[in-house]
């Protein structure tokens, strides 16, 4: 079945089945493999992503429930706020193997665009759901409040 | 030191003999830790292993399988370094980066001694070729594990930059007419006093003509410039992993590439009795569903398609026998064998001096539990046959049992195999792995369907957590003794458990019956224990042991640690004193130890209400201490401040020293909070992240690492960390008046955290 989805600010046309997880849809229809299978059961949050602006698991989501809605990767990240994330993960060495750090990164970018100034709380709370088996943890809060205080200057 | 390296320190005829496990050509090694491969000339390629002097020359390598990349150049003075004429140096590695920056360390040892431009640096990784680059430490085999990567490279790669940087300086000495001593090569640019100066990448060509010196001079530690410097060698591998470029295996394009799931033994050992792939086949983009031996793998076109596939596929398995196992019943019967003889391992010294009869004892049982990795890729492989030939890609941890294996499985000589080793999305010891089962499974699928296509194996999370390998369950039954004077006055003890090495290629690591990687931590032990008697009982079991970060040492240190404390406590002493009486003849264990202290502020923790624990432990020739300060609010245990101190030698990369100090007390707490597959009716009770927890990020203590300075030669970091911890939280946890945890996990121990 044909479906139209906005991804990364561009219409695409797929045709699959509208239950198939947008995960697979990201990653083997259109490519866009920066975006992880870790769970399948949205614990573990290696296939973060953006829904209009929020996170979402795209692991657990239909890709029938994204029509109308704005999908962005961490190919397709451009605010001011990602970058500064980006840059801050890079400047720390935030990464080891780096699987999970796409979805680390998502989920950053969003805290940072609705509260550029978070707490440990903040972080905690808006960090929960991404794993990290390598438990780079300490650095993802450094990396945080660096691109928190970059933004801020 | 880890015995995975002791392997390598074994007689000559003991190394051949791993080798011609492996099918592999023996091995010869020279002085320094660096093996050298001279070939005969007209035999490029075909591989006389010979101790004499020199790397692969250059006419010889490029006759030798292609290293993976566009990474050439002119200058290629062996099968480590390349300068090109765009003046990028690269550096080929040849250990897996499955996260713990061992591809940083590699190319920092290399391009230090070459004096080259960090910023100038790429790495790329090396392909399946043993006797290019084997692993120094195992003999005659490529593969990377035992946190060998930087100890075993350490003269090998600085000496390949040497000798790159050598001729680079000849050349320039030559272009310029000046004594090469009057050549100053600094960032990959060579100068001289004249006002000469040339870019690395200038003078490439007219290096690769010269000859690479037979014995380069390296530097010495002060002269480095990279190497133990804080900021000098970020990672090479930040920017790809922060932008969604990084390559993993779930990542590989092929033209047609299918994907492939199997429907695995739903119990350990169960046997495919029939299935019926009608409903299966009717799943839009399923194109094959096939036996293979390890099950019944269902083709198809996107992941999604072949998960629904093996939904509808109809499989009948019998599992009368494999049904059976229960890991609780398994925990009982360990512990009914802990209370018997077995085979010993440690035993008091005959000329010992009659110990003071004890006057108080301490009798402790402790069980561990099954332990998966993890990773947050589940693993997978690419397999294509095609051209009379097999391609593999995946994280290959050991290439040489992969590349064994996958020539096996698809019935090709090895040299019509051609692994490509990607980034691992971790290991933890997954991907170091001597039955290679998803490389032979991905081979054994693109087999069924005929090398039609590429296919793409893929581990579900379900799959990957189910499908054992596991750390081991282990049982220890310690009964300990103080005299009156507060010495250890005997330590009978009996370790339970299966041996990791048994049945696989490196069985010759068990000696007298006994696997070290099952008491390595007991014995050997940097503590003077003359007193020890030890045993090992090794039972056998359908569910499949594997190495999980820090082997043996994971429950070992446990034990070690902990009644460390105890004894101490019943001899009335500070552990950190008692520790250090025993520590007499290790000066290094010594030193971490009171590095930690010093830094923790030993004895006063940072506020009112936390207990300090500490712990030390020696593993892979690494000295880790730490000092837990851990909380306990409502009868909620936090762990809040942890103080590392480790001792590895030279600090090749101190950020990536610091960074797996961290990654291992975060890991190494998660599992102690939370790890344990359970076996219920053969199979894994915990199949995913809901009940197999793992820590996040609330739960992560502020870690500080603190670095022994050193001149000596490096050992490893990416395990060592483990092991102290557990037994520091515990031992924090009963100094706050909790219970002494002899029951892991602590979720099974009935104690909470926060």
């Amino acid at each position: 079945m044909a479906l139209s989805i906005n991804v990364n600010g561009q219409a695409r046309e797929v045709d699959v089945d509208p239950e198939t997880p947008l995960l697979w849809v990201i990653r083997e229809d259109l490519g866009l493999t920066g975006t992880k299978y870790g769970c399948g059961i949205a614990q573990c949050g290696a296939c973060t992503v953006h829904v209009d602006g929020e996170t979402m698991r795209s692991c657990a989501a239909p890709v029938g429930a994204m029509a109308g809605r704005k999908v962005t990767t961490i190919e397709g990240l451009s605010s001011r706020a990602a970058k500064a994330v980006q840059k801050a993960w890079v400047e720390l060495d935030v990464v080891q193997c780096g699987y999970c750090q796409s979805g680390q990164i998502m989920s950053a970018t969003v805290l940072l665009e609705q509260n550029p100034k978070p707490t440990d709380t903040d972080i905690d709370q808006a960090m929960a759901g991404n794993i990290c088996r390598c438990a780079t943890y300490q650095r993802i809060r450094a990396a945080i409040h660096a691109a928190s205080k970059q933004l801020a200057a | 030191m880890h015995p995975l390296m002791q392997q390598a320190n074994n007689s000559p005829a003991q190394r051949n003999a791993l080798a011609k496990a492996l099918g592999m050509p023996p091995v010869a090694e020279v002085g320094a830790g660096v093996t050298r491969r001279a070939v005969l000339a007209g035999g490029a390629g075909t591989g006389l292993l010979i101790a004499v002097g020199g790397f692969v020359p250059l006419t010889a390598f490029a006759a030798a399988p292609g290293v993976e990349g566009a990474a050439t150049g002119p200058l290629a003075p062996n099968q480590f370094v390349r300068v090109g004429t765009d003046n990028l140096v690269t550096i080929v590695c040849k250990h897996h980066e499955m996260g713990q920056g061992n591809a940083t360390g590699l190319a920092s040892m290399a391009a230090d001694e070459l004096d080259a431009d960090w910023a100038l640096v790429r790495t790329e990784f090396a392909p399946a070729d043993a006797k290019l680059y084997a692993n120094l430490a195992f003999g005659g085999m490529q593969g990377t594990g035992g946190s060998s990567a930087i100890a075993n490279s350490y003269l090998q790669m600085r000496t390949a930059g040497a000798t790159a940087r050598a001729m680079l300086v000849a050349a320039a000495a030559d272009a310029w007419k000046v004594p090469a001593s009057e050549v100053k090569a600094s960032n990959s640019v060579l100068s001289h006093a004249s006002g000469k100066r040339a870019t690395y990448g200038e003078m490439a060509a007219a290096a690769a003509k010269q000859a690479p010196p037979a014995n380069p001079v390296l530097k010495t530690p002060a002269q480095f410039t990279l190497m133990g410097k804080a900021d000098a060698t970020p990672r090479v591998d930040s920017a790809e992993k922060c932008n969604g470029t990084a390559m993993y295996t779930i990542d590989v394009k092929l033209p047609g590439l299918l994907t492939a799931v199997i429907a695995w033994p739903p119990s350990f050992g169960a046997k495919l009795v029939s299935f019926d792939a009608a409903d299966a086949k009717k799943v839009k983009g399923v194109t094959d569903v096939v036996q293979v031996p390890e099950g019944v793998a269902v083709v198809g076109k996107g992941t999604w398609a072949v998960l629904q596939g093996r939904r509808a596929l109809k499989v009948v398995w019998d599992e009368a026998e494999s049904g059976k196992l229960d890991s609780d019943a398994l925990l009982a019967q360990y512990k009914a064998q802990a209370a018997t003889a077995g085979k010993p391992f440690a035993r008091p010294a005959k000329d010992a001096p009659k110990m003071a009869p004890a006057t108080k004892t301490i009798e402790a049982v402790y069980e561990f539990p099954f332990l998966a990795h993890a990773t947050m890729e589940p693993m997978n492989c690419v397999a294509w046959l095609h051209d009379g030939m097999l391609e593999t890609w995946s994280g290959h941890q050991f290439p040489t049992f992969d590349h064994m294996f996958a020539s096996k499985a698809a019935g090709l000589p090895m040299e019509k195999v051609k692994l490509h080793t990607l980034l691992s999305g971790g290991s933890f010891g997954r991907r170091a792995n001597p039955y290679s089962d998803f490389t032979i499974a991905a081979v054994n699928v693109a087999k069924a369907i005929d090398g039609r296509a590429p296919v793409r194996l893929q581990y579900s999370r379900e799959d990957d957590m189910g499908a054992g390998l596991y750390r081991p369950m282990y049982v220890h039954a310690v009964k300990a003794g103080i005299d009156a004077q507060g010495r250890i006055a005997g330590w009978q003890h009996t370790v339970v458990g299966q041996s990791i090495v048994a049945g696989t290629a490196m069985a010759s690591m068990i000696k007298d019956g006994i696997d070290p990687t099952s008491v390595e931590g007991v014995s050997p032990t940097p503590y003077t224990l003359p007193m020890i008697s030890a045993d090992l009982h090794t039972p056998t079991l359908a569910v499949r042991p594997l190495w999980w970060r820090s082997v043996g040492n994971t429950h070992t240190a446990y034990v070690m640690e902990t009644m460390m404390d105890e004894l101490a406590r019943a001899a009335g002493k500070d552990p950190l004193v008692f520790r250090l009486a025993l520590l007499d003849k290790s000066d290094r264990a010594a030193g971490v130890l009171k590095l930690a202290a010093d830094k923790a502020g030993w004895g006063k923790p940072t506020r009112a209400g936390l207990a300090q624990g500490i712990a030390m432990h020696e593993s892979f020739g690494s000295f880790v201490a730490q000092v837990a300060e851990v909380s306990m609010k409502n009868g909620k245990v936090k762990v809040e401040r942890v103080v590392c101190a480790v001792d590895c030698g030279v600090a090749v990369n101190p950020d990536v020293i610091k960074a797996q100090m961290e990654g291992c007390i975060g890991f190494a707490l998660g599992a102690l909070y939370y790890g344990e597959i359970e076996v219920k009716n053969g199979r894994a009770a915990q199949r995913n992240f809901d009940t197999y927890k793992a820590l996040r990020i609330y739960e992560m203590p502020k870690v500080e690492v603190y670095i022994v300075p050193s001149t000596v030669a490096p050992t490893g970091v990416g395990e060592p960390g483990v092991p102290p911890l557990a037994p520091a939280v515990a031992n924090a946890i009963a100094k706050l008046g909790g219970p002494k945890v002899r029951r892991l996990p602590f979720a099974r121990a009935g104690i909470v955290t926060a």
